[in-house]
């Protein structure tokens, strides 16, 4: 079988992130609370945030849905962890970039993230990868206007 | 007959995808097309393209005849008694539509109830809540078995004597299961509710007799037997659909226009408004002549038997779950399916590396994915153009895809 260009999607590091998720469970403390589903597929994000001093303090994910989808939750999670707003609009929208095969700003460390590059190259799966960046954006620009 | 040959009407099959041939196994969701139906949609834009009666040049009767000539195909295909009992409307979809807005409104009132089962695609169930929703009646669903069948005792449970409409889908298009709709129907009719069938993936695959089926109402869409999209069907008894007011108004399905008031033309044209879904009628007339051809009862054995071996070598696999009755019998040719461990769309895309197409996710049926206690499912669905070949493949796949992700974990 075509081991080879599944090998361009499934990294190591993204089927880690699936088995062992980072930032798994729901915040208490959270001022941020977004659901998100694909309404295609049926994955779905339940994303809590504590968002302080346009800081983005804390993270957490629940929800379901394929290796891809939850992988790029955990790692987005981790990567706005601790980053201000602006950082994470800014990660997001690198992300983006990289899902649509563009050139991207690699001035930023993309840590994990840049392992689902290989995303890119199935288009029937970029949504599963975006699901969680667009909840955190939806979160954060709502957290601005409050 | 069904052979090694019926593949080759299929233009599409033959190619590669990710580098292997191609095994489609996705007929539920939409099925290829013959040569036959391509050459119909063709030789009508080449030859007779006209608009349908009104010209009284020869393109326009040209074209009016094949038109008509297309329903009575449909009429003779499900037995109904008239071609005024034949609508052509752009799907399924459209036809439940239909009932709901103009039967459903006219007769459905406050407290009143609206039977459908846990086991519909979404097209059976939203007509009826914004319906209901409307009417302040009650939408009631039918329990399912855990077999995933449906028993007639559980239906006389839920149908009373407020019941104004049953809805129910003669073949589910997840777990496959073959409703007794002929006996639901009867139910309804003691009660005094009419009877909507949801025939999608009936059509396609065995010998519809409406007659028979004694059901009020039947929906069908063209694309998922061999026809090409944006055709479909709602057969309607006479009686009932004369009774019926529009719910689409303009050209064509006039009869007198006035400054202020309207009047309608006969049966069936007054539900069709605008220009017609012409070549795609056509087109389906052509797919009927060529499931005919074959023969429903023939299709009918050779999903039956594709289902058997499926649900069979797939059995073989460890940690591999099937949805629906067990009884291949029960079902038709759908196959819904989990592998542990691995979720369905990343089954669906080691498959697709394969060459293999199958569906993955809630297929539409959101409440029957809630009943199994899943998020998402893989599909997989076959069609007269299937082979045991194609299953073998799938099975294949199926271990290459378990064994992919036990190594990469």
């Amino acid at each position: 079988m075509s081991t080879n260009n599944l090998d361009q999607l499934y990294r190591r590091v993204i089927m880690d992130h699936y088995k062992t998720p980072r930032n798994k469970g729901t915040l208490e403390n959270e001022n941020v609370k977004i659901d998100m589903n694909n309404p295609t597929c049926g994955d779905r994000i339940h994303l809590t945030l504590q968002v302080e001093d346009g800081i983005v303090k804390d993270a957490k994910f629940d929800g379901e849905g394929c290796s891809i989808s939850m992988a790029s939750a955990s790692m987005m999670t981790q990567a706005v962890k601790g980053k201000d707003v602006d950082t994470a609009m800014k990660l997001s929208s690198i992300f983006s970039d990289m899902m649509l095969g563009k050139d991207y700003d690699d001035s930023i460390d993309l840590g994990d993230i840049e392992a689902l590059q290989g995303v890119s190259q199935f288009p029937a799966r970029i949504k599963c990868a975006t699901l969680a960046w667009k909840a955190m954006e939806k979160g954060v620009q709502n957290e601005d206007k409050s | 007959m069904i052979n090694q040959e019926i593949k080759s009407y299929f233009p599409i099959l033959n190619q590669e995808i990710n580098g292997h041939p191609l095994v489609y196994l996705d007929s539920a969701a939409t099925s290829q097309k013959p040569v036959q139906v391509i050459e119909a949609l063709k030789s009508y834009y080449e030859f007779d393209n006209s608009n349908v009666h009104r010209g009284v040049h020869t393109l326009g009767n040209r074209a009016t005849e094949k038109y008509e000539g297309a329903r009575e195909k449909v009429r003779n295909f499900i037995n109904a008694n008239s071609t005024e009992e034949v609508v052509f409307l752009r799907g399924t979809t459209t036809a439940i539509n239909l009932v709901a807005q103009s039967y459903g409104r006219a007769n459905v009132e406050e407290g009143d109830e609206i039977v459908i089962t846990y086991m519909e695609h979404h097209s059976n169930i939203i007509p009826w809540q914004q319906l209901a929703k409307e009417r302040g009646a009650i939408l009631k669903y039918v329990e399912l078995e855990e077999d995933g069948t449906i028993s007639l005792e559980q239906v006389r449970a839920a149908v009373t004597e407020r019941t104004k409409i049953v809805s129910m889908v003669y073949v589910s298009n997840v777990l496959g299961t073959m409703n007794p709709v002929k006996e639901v129907a009867e139910i309804a009719h003691e009660n005094g509710a009419v009877m909507v069938v949801d025939g999608a993936q009936a059509a396609p695959h065995l010998k519809i007799d409406v007659q028979q089926l004694d059901c009020d109402f039947f929906a069908f869409s063209g694309h998922k037997m061999c026809g090409p999209t944006g055709i479909g069907v709602l057969y309607g008894k006479k009686a009932l659909l004369n009774d019926m007011e529009p719910v689409e108004f303009g050209g064509e399905m006039i009869d007198f226009v006035g400054l202020y008031d309207s009047t309608w033309k006969e049966l069936p044209w007054k539900f069709e408004g605008g220009t017609p879904i012409i070549a795609g009628a056509v087109a389906l007339g052509a797919a009927i002549d060529f499931l005919n051809e074959i023969g429903l009862n023939e299709i009918e054995k050779h999903e039956h038997q594709m289902a058997a071996y499926a649900m069979d070598k797939m059995s073989g696999i460890e940690g591999l779950s099937i949805y629906g009755p067990k009884d291949p019998a029960k079902r038709a040719g759908i196959v819904t399916f989990n592998l542990e461990d691995v979720h369905p769309h990343d089954v669906a895309t080691v498959l697709d590396m394969n060459g293999i197409a199958v569906r993955a996710g809630h297929h539409c049926a959101q409440p029957l994915m809630k009943w199994l206690e899943v998020s998402a499912t893989a599909r997989a669905s076959f069609y007269l153009y299937n082979n045991e070949s194609d299953i073998d493949r799938l099975v294949e796949g199926l271990r290459s895809a378990k064994e992919y992700f036990n190594d990469v974990y």
